[in-house]
């Protein structure tokens, strides 16, 4: 098993930690003029996002996560697993529900999604930036409705909900931005 | 690649160095400290477990010969005092392999003085005399033990083993150390050394005897050595010994350093034998300092990093 350094550790480093691989977000070097240097070092738990506070003895080493970012077009889900594929290798991944978290409700079809695999199974799928989907159900908007704030709920083909203006109606195709989970335009056709 | 051609520091800093310089030369001319002026090579040095030496070789008459770059200039100028001179400085740049960062730069520019006849609380004294001089007023000092208790609430000489691995574990040290000074190193750079200074300047004094290095140990508290540190704004600014004068106890202690870095897979460094028959000769009850003149400056300057106080430092680029 591959093993770092601490003289290597970088931002973005990926390494196992506790038994969870975790990527570097911010690496210090303390050094006392007498005395032991340590790397003070906040790592990103890669499974559930959660940071943490670690520091390493200078000149100690720390086992490498087996973690690579992929570029995979997202095929069709099977009621458990969501399947991706290489458009270079055609090789298949499955993602499981963990992986998909929230990611699932914007994804219908041949996008391309970032996937990080870790041990060569996906750990994370992140969806493109931009969504382009069909309102399936949104009530129509009621004229002079302020109370709302001059949005309603739309419900997407995908199942995800936004709130969208209230000039918008069912069966549109609109843009969403998926890091917000906010409605950005109409598409037209 | 851009290859910035132009100096790092402003002209206001490139001014505020040359003042800082000319300040340092008064004081120590009017306290009759002389400046003396020793090599930067040197065929051995002082083994410390935590620091490396730059090494090169030279061809002289023929033959190779590898020396070290001085990481400080202790060796020679305790030389100087066993050879009879009275109280020294110098101004040297000293050279530390691997040391890069916001604090950190590989050569950098040390003032350091011997003062015989004084031990570690008159020569503080001194120190704070020159800060004033510096405008950095009311310097004040507290023990090691007194700070380390006062932030972290376990007394850094006396605690149990287990108790500094638990403190450590929770605040975040990876591996488990059965190591007790690495331990204390850990703690005191993570919750002590960072709020120290912040007001005023303060001296830490009677470091645990662990972290001896060069310094005499105790006669009067038992578990100390009779060496201190200044930090200001949290950062360690200056290191200080009522040296220890004893040839036997200072060789194990270099022996002892060696061997640590020879676990730690480092290489041994040649012990400077002209050094220690000058220890051997008798080196005079004395206390002696280093200063890091960057890091004054950039408490004087107000910067954030080493490289805006310094023409042109070693940059990653």
């Amino acid at each position: 098993m591959a093993n770092y350094s601490t003289n290597e550790f970088k931002n973005g480093l990926k390494m196992m930690i506790d038994g969870d691989p975790f990527s570097i977000v911010e690496n210090d070097i303390v050094k006392p003029g007498k005395g032991q240097a340590f790397n003070r070092v906040k790592l990103r738990n890669l499974k559930n996002g959660r940071v943490i506070e670690r520091t390493f003895k200078s000149g100690d080493s720390v086992e490498a996560a087996d973690v690579m970012d992929l570029e995979l077009q997202y095929l069709y889900s099977d009621g458990d697993m969501w399947h991706f594929m290489d458009t270079n290798s055609y090789e298949q991944y499955e993602a499981d529900e963990k992986a998909m978290s929230e990611s699932a409700q914007w994804l219908k079809g041949e996008e391309m999604c970032e996937v990080t695999l870790w041990n060569g199974a996906p750990l994370t799928v992140m969806p493109p930036n931009f969504v382009e989907l069909q309102i399936s159900e949104s009530d129509p908007g009621v004229r002079g409705d302020t109370a709302s704030g001059g949005t309603k709920p739309a419900t997407l083909e995908t199942g995800a909900v936004v709130k969208v203006p209230l000039f918008v109606e069912q069966g549109e195709i609109i843009k969403v931005d998926t890091r917000t989970a906010e409605y950005v335009s109409r598409v037209k056709d | 690649m851009s290859k910035q051609w132009q100096p790092c520091a402003g002209q206001d800093v490139i001014q505020l160095r040359s003042d800082l310089l000319g300040k340092i030369r008064n004081f120590m001319n009017e306290r009759q400290i002389m400046e003396v002026d020793t090599p930067a090579l040197n065929l051995g040095s002082i083994p410390d477990s935590n620091i490396d030496s730059v090494s090169t070789s030279l061809s002289l008459l023929g033959s190779k010969q590898s020396f070290y770059l001085h990481t400080s200039p202790e060796a020679y100028m305790k030389r100087l005092l066993a050879s009879g001179c009275d109280s020294i400085y110098q101004i040297s740049k000293v050279y530390r392999d691997a040391e890069i960062g916001r604090l950190h730069q590989p050569e950098f520019s040390m003032l350091e003085w011997y003062r015989p006849e004084f031990d570690h609380h008159s020569l503080m004294d001194e120190v704070k005399a020159l800060l004033s001089t510096l405008g950095l007023d009311n310097a004040e000092r507290n023990s090691y033990e007194n700070s380390f208790m006062h932030y972290l609430d376990v007394n850094p000489h006396t605690a149990p083993l287990s108790d500094l691995q638990s403190l450590a574990g929770n605040l975040g040290l990876h591996e488990e150390s059965d190591d007790r000074s690495l331990l204390l190193e850990f703690l005191f750079s993570h919750s002590v050394s960072p709020n120290l200074g912040q007001d005023r300047p303060l001296f830490l004094y009677d470091y645990p005897e662990c972290q001896a290095a060069l310094a005499r140990l105790s006669d009067t508290t038992p578990l100390t050595s009779e060496r201190f540190e200044l930090f200001i704004q949290g950062m360690e600014i200056a290191n200080g010994y009522h040296e220890l004068c004893d040839v036997n106890e200072q060789r194990e202690r270099f022996e002892n350093e060696n061997r640590r870095r020879i676990q730690n897979g480092k290489a041994e460094i040649r012990i400077d034998e002209y050094f220690m028959n000058a220890l051997q000769a008798g080196l005079p009850k004395c206390a002696g300092v280093a200063i890091g003149i960057e890091r004054l400056l950039m408490v004087l300057s107000g910067k954030q990093h080493i490289n805006d106080v310094m023409t042109f430092p070693i940059k990653n680029d």
